[in-house]
């Protein structure tokens, strides 16, 4: 099988199941732990998944479709997940979507072509108080203005190495 | 009245996410304390002679809930700790994980004592994966100090805590939905009965807390029941966190004691009153699934017993989780209802027809009376579809979780609150309100 996780993912895998009384339990952070190795989660992972955890891979789709964390298609290195729900939309959430997809070119769910950027648009991630947010892959960014998306997308290392906030 | 911090008490605290500040402030005291010279039916007995409430909304007696579990367990018993906090407005656990997880760790470690739980999980929503990685982390240093683990404080107790990651789904903080998301499934509600101390996760007897609630727990059994009982309002006693957010000069978070602060000084003297000198409209009082309030009610006391629920005497809304969303005269509350909809329509788990098909029903007809292209006819319709699904004044619903209500209700409170700006839209053709949304 061309798919398969690391030595160092395999470890984690294993850890995983230790947590759980049977095999099953442990796909939500399988799947997570399938999405950091192989980017997103296409069929192939699919299936692989479903085969380390004795799962019919229906099983493991109708699971994971179930979620919006999970990817089924190739995303960019850089998730820009904007908040959108009340708190923040009433501090400018569409004003934030507006311009990373005026700054980028592409539309919310699209992919820059250099594979760099991939605005998506979520719902409430319990930071309302800091509102408008936005979450960079897993580091999240309060009080968004026009002057910190540009330097988010000059340089969107430094936040999520959290250099910057 | 000042704010009363006892689980944010030591949130500034610099390090107090490591073990070793934790316990230089009085931490783990508590867990050696019930462990060392408690039973568990005396830490149960504590918890209940506190009058501790669970902080989801339900106020549901956390003691009393613990007694529903085994006493000689027969299968192992297992306790949930609901970190997947996801109602708009709602904030708190955010903070209290990422700020001090030493102490939901210690919570833990007594409620999972008290029900003589094998194990524990923490299930921590996926966007909290930083918050995650913290209670990890506690968690490691803990199992070192022999907290956690095998023969805890040579008791002969052995307990062992995991995370668990969600994956974005707002579902999985109903506590059925949660147990199916942990056990890996669709997080679908269940049914209940069974409740989840006969049948809960992997079939066993199980206990769900939510990180709010256990937070209090090492305070309790540290200075004893009477001193809980004793703070604020003795019906429901203790603090509670509001967050507040929105059009406000100082969005955050005040612990305050039930009852010691009205709505209007929440939102005037906390939280600094509406930003750029602007008129109040609207205040949803405890996360999207509440009723909106218009300023002429904000004088109510915060406490769930000012707020009654619906079936329950003189309805006056809800209380709710404590996340305060205050909304100024620049917002249309068509468009407001309209993005809380788009909220349910996407997070509904799609089990039972009425929520499934209701919300993005509800979602399309508030977007068409936005934009414009409302009908004559279309409030009603719309208050005959969210009554259809839970009527606000009768506790009848007809989903199996209490999603159904949970967008119903903000549904007609929104329509009985503000009718004529909703018949404006119609009228007119189009929104009729100057909007102030754009980004800084």
């Amino acid at each position: 099988m061309s798919v398969q996780f690391s030595s160092e993912a395999r470890k984690e895998f294993d850890e995983l199941l230790t947590h759980y009384p049977y095999k099953e339990p442990a796909l939500l952070p399988v799947l997570h732990l399938a999405q950091r190795e192989f980017g997103h989660l296409s069929l192939e992972v699919l299936k692989y998944v479903a085969d380390l955890l004795e799962l019919p891979p229906a099983r493991v789709a109708g699971v994971a479709t179930f979620y919006p964390m999970y990817h089924f298609k190739p995303v960019g290195k850089y998730l820009l997940h904007v908040c959108a729900t009340l708190s923040c939309a009433l501090l400018g959430a569409e004003g934030v979507a507006g311009y990373l997809q005026e700054k980028l070119g592409v539309k919310v769910g699209e992919t820059t072509p250099d594979g760099r950027f991939t605005i998506l648009k979520v719902e409430c991630v319990a930071s309302c108080g800091t509102a408008p947010v936005l979450m960079l892959n897993e580091t999240l960014i309060h009080h968004i203005t026009k002057a910190k998306l540009d330097d988010i997308l000059a340089d969107p290392e430094a936040y999520v190495t959290k250099k910057k906030t | 009245m000042p704010e009363h911090r006892i689980i944010l008490k030591d949130a500034d605290v610099p390090n107090i996410q490591d073990i070793e500040v934790y316990i230089a402030n009085g931490g783990y005291r508590a867990a050696e304390k019930a462990l060392k010279t408690m039973t568990p039916d005396e830490v149960i007995k504590e918890v209940q002679d506190s009058g501790l409430a669970g902080r989801g909304g339900a106020w549901f007696p956390t003691g009393t809930k613990w007694s529903f579990m085994p006493k000689e367990p027969k299968v192992p018993s297992y306790l949930c700790v609901n970190a997947d906090e996801s109602e708009p407005g709602t904030f708190k656990d955010r903070q209290l994980i990422e700020k001090n997880p030493h102490q939901l760790v210690e919570g833990t470690i007594i409620a999972a004592y008290a029900i003589r739980a094998r194990a524990a999980y923490i299930y921590v929503r996926g966007e909290m994966a930083e918050g995650m990685r913290g209670i990890d982390r506690a968690l490691a240093q803990a199992y070192a100090r022999g907290y956690v683990g095998k023969n805890l404080f040579g008791k002969g107790y052995d307990l062992d805590i995991y995370t668990h990651p969600g994956a974005g789904a707002y579902i999985c903080g109903e506590e059925t939905g949660l147990m199916q998301s942990l056990e890996g499934k669709r997080a679908e509600p269940r049914v209940k009965p069974p409740f989840p101390a006969q049948r809960g996760i992997f079939g066993c007897p199980t206990t769900v807390n939510n990180v709010q609630t256990l937070s209090y727990v090492p305070h309790i059994i540290d200075n004893g029941a009477a001193w809980f009982k004793g703070i604020g309002n003795p019906k429901y006693p203790g603090t509670f966190i509001f967050c507040v957010s929105g059009h406000v000069r100082n969005p955050g978070l005040f612990e305050m004691e039930l009852g010691a602060a009205t709505m209007r000084q929440l939102i005037y003297e906390y939280a600094g009153g509406i930003r750029d000198g602007r008129e109040l409209k609207a205040v949803i009082p405890g996360g999207a699934s509440t009723l909106p309030m218009k300023p002429d009610q904000i004088d109510i006391v915060m406490s769930p017993d000012q707020f009654l629920l619906p079936g329950r005497g003189p309805f006056k809304g809800m209380f709710g989780t404590g996340g305060i969303i205050v909304i100024d005269e620049t917002t249309c509350v068509v468009d407001m209802l309209l993005n809380l909809m788009q909220f349910f329509a996407h997070e509904s788990c799609g089990q039972c027809t009425p929520c499934r098909e209701g919300a993005p029903w509800v979602r399309d007809v508030v977007r068409r009376i936005e934009h414009g292209q409302g009908r004559p006819g279309d409030i009603d319709l719309l208050l005959n579809v969210a009554d259809n699904v839970a009527g606000l004044l009768s506790p009848r619903y007809s989903t199996i979780c209490l999603f159904g209500p949970a967008f119903s209700y903000p549904t007609q409170g929104t329509i009985l609150a503000f009718r004529e700006e909703f018949e404006e839209h119609i009228r007119q053709g189009r929104c009729p309100i100057q909007k102030d949304k754009g980004i800084r």
